[in-house]
């Protein structure tokens, strides 16, 4: 088990140093640098001495690999660089971002693995009757309908009919106001959490199906075990594998989701911080801010490879 | 299935023989429910046990019969464990389910390893069931079948996925169980020979239905259904004890779900008179502890 962590995240560290490469190089391929943006048109006015001057402060004017070596030397100790945009640290940004990104995230993944598991257990207990087809009915939704349209629709519906608008008053911690923290990120979680539910509801489904005849099944109620023992311990821990893996893939999807999310519903996290600094080319935020995902995802998938030998013993080498 | 009535008595042992496709797994699985639901169905015959009705029991009553009464083995160990959760596990779970302490149960888990003849019960509690092999498997379910004490022991072909040697095995440890607890063993077999040395009373199973039932030194003496003779005719006989030298009774056993009107046996049976192809014989007696389901019996 060590052994296997410690190759994970050996690979893990090359799998983002390779991401980091190619973060850096995306972002100088687009047109305009820091200067251009924060200054707008009267970057025209300033005459190409000046900006050469500015580009020399900023540290634009040096080669790639000097600007990727800097940037990564700072990555590595901890210190993510300054937002040319802001004037504030790298490292403050994210500090202010990531809990509500994070929270959002594990919310919508609270939401998608009960509707999921709920719905696909049962519905695979009693294929099309009435809770199998309300859970079709919900994984058909939240899969053929984009996050972007529920969210909108969602937010326009809670705000013209309701006149409810939780993120209007801006973002509270949790910490501060638990309860309208929970009213402000539920409903971008549901949105996130419907699409989750409807993946990890399918697959949950068939796997259900598949184990639910198996012999050991059999024996299991053989023995006198009581309904619910042998459905959600036995069937779906046997289950588990392909909704593990299913969930791994939605997690993935979910970070992607969290950026649209939090610009619908105005939510102060890694997303909308990353919309922001790309508008102003504020590429030390965004380089940073991506890797954090990236860092994320890689972690993601480290953490299913080792769900997978934790749940089945006959993985452990 | 039809009409099939099971009785066990107190303590008995009894063989349930027959090709496969004639329903004896049917048969012994139905009696604690454990058939899936839409494909297979009991017609006529009733499943009672000490005077309960099994087949008009709700789950939850059933699940107190189940394995705490009647415990059942089934045909593929390999099969039959939960290949995530533990042996230990597994048998604990099974005392919890019937109300047993946990410590107690923990106790008891090594006890019954060791009574199945494990010479190392601690390892194979902690082992998961693919670190062990067939016959390690089949004792462990033999294990965890007697841990809560059941009154009777249901064992559908334990043996046919295991090698001979461990099926020689398998069959002395349930004797020695039977003797030691005193609990009802039904064997279910395509084996006579196994029946010949352990059971005390035999049900013949063909096309889904009891044709013979009889004492085992009644059905070996004077078997009185043709298909039962022509089992008994495939045996190996001393001097001819190959495989190979096998007499097999000709043609094919039919489908019990396409089955017209008369005896399903005529086809094959070498005896068959008109009456068999139109009406299907009713369980005859045919001496004194046995009936066939046979127009020519001689009672
Ligand atoms: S009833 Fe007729 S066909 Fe059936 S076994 Fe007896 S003799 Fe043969």
């Amino acid at each position: 088990m060590v052994m296997q962590v410690a190759r994970r995240v050996s690979s893990m560290i090359v799998t983002l140093f390779g991401v980091s490469i190619i973060i850096f190089l995306i972002l100088r391929l687009l047109p305009g640098n820091e200067v251009t943006a924060s200054l707008g048109v009267s970057a025209g006015l300033l005459s190409r001495a000046q900006l050469a001057a500015l580009d020399r402060y900023y540290g634009i004017g040096q080669p790639f690999y000097a600007q990727y070596g800097s940037w990564l030397g700072s990555v590595l100790t901890g210190n993510l660089g300054v937002s040319l945009a802001s004037r504030t640290s790298v490292a403050s940004l994210v500090g202010a971002a990531l809990p509500v990104t994070l929270e959002l995230a594990i919310a919508a993944m609270l939401i998608g693995e009960v509707i999921g598991v709920v719905f696909g257990v049962l519905g695979a207990l009693r294929p099309a009757k009435l809770l199998d087809d309300v859970g079709q009915g919900i994984s058909v939704f939240g899969l053929a309908v984009p996050t972007f349209v529920i969210g909108t629709g969602l937010v326009t519906f809670l705000a013209s009919v309701f006149h409810y608008f939780p993120s209007s008053q801006g973002f509270v911690s949790i910490t501060v106001n638990p309860w309208l923290n929970i009213q402000q990120i539920f409903f971008p979680a549901l949105t996130l959490g419907l699409g989750i539910g409807a993946a990890v509801m399918r697959s949950t489904r068939t796997a259900m199906l598949e184990v639910i005849g198996l012999n050991f099944a059999r024996t299991a109620r053989g023995k006198g075990l009581s309904r619910r023992t042998v459905v959600w311990k036995h069937l779906l821990l046997a289950a588990l594998v392909p909704i593990v893996t299913m969930s791994g893939i939605q997690l993935g999807y979910l970070l992607g989701g969290t950026v649209v999310v939090e610009d619908i519903f105005v939510l102060p996290g890694l997303g909308r911080l990353l919309l922001t600094s790309i508008d102003n080319r504020d590429f030390a935020v965004v380089q940073s801010v991506t890797l954090i995902y990236a860092a994320g995802f890689v972690f993601v998938n480290m953490l299913v490879d080792l769900l997978y030998t934790w749940i089945d013993p006959r993985t452990r080498a | 299935m039809r009409g099939v009535d099971l009785d066990v008595m107190a303590g008995e042992k009894l063989g349930i023989v027959g090709e496969s496709g004639s329903g004896k797994s049917l048969t012994v699985l139905s009696v604690l429910r454990l058939l899936p639901d839409p494909p297979v169905r009991l017609l006529g015959g009733s499943i009672t046990y000490a005077g309960q009705d099994l087949a008009a029991m709700d789950e939850k009553q059933l699940a107190s019969v189940r394995g705490k009464e009647i415990a059942m083995v089934y045909q593929d160990p390999m099969s039959s464990l939960n290949p995530l959760l533990r042996v230990s596990t597994q048998i604990i779970e099974t005392m919890s389910a019937h109300g047993v302490p946990k410590d107690t149960a923990r106790r008891r888990c090594r006890e019954v390893l060791h009574q199945v003849g494990m010479a190392d019960p601690d390892r194979v509690a902690v082992a998961f069931p693919h670190e062990l092999s067939g016959g390690m498997l089949q004792r462990v379910m033999i294990a965890m079948a007697v841990a809560v004490s059941p009154r009777v022991l249901i064992a559908d072909e334990p043996t046919t996925a295991l090698d001979v040697t461990i099926q020689r095995q398998i069959l002395d440890l349930v004797e020695a169980l039977h003797e030691t607890s005193g609990m009802a063993v039904v064997w279910v077999t395509h084996d006579l020979g196994v029946v010949a040395q352990f059971v005390d009373r035999v049900l013949v199973m063909y096309a889904g239905r009891i044709v013979e039932r009889a004492s085992t030194a009644q059905l070996f003496s004077r078997p009185a259904h043709p298909y039962t003779k022509a089992l008994i005719g495939t045996l190996p006989r001393d001097g001819a004890a190959h495989r190979s030298a096998l007499v097999q009774i000709g043609g094919q056993p039919p489908d019990p779900a396409r089955l017209g009107q008369g005896c399903p046996f005529r086809d094959r049976c070498p005896i068959a008179v008109d009456r068999c192809a139109h009406e299907e014989p009713p369980l005859l007696p045919a001496g004194e502890d046995s009936v066939a389901a046979c127009w020519r019996v001689e009672g």
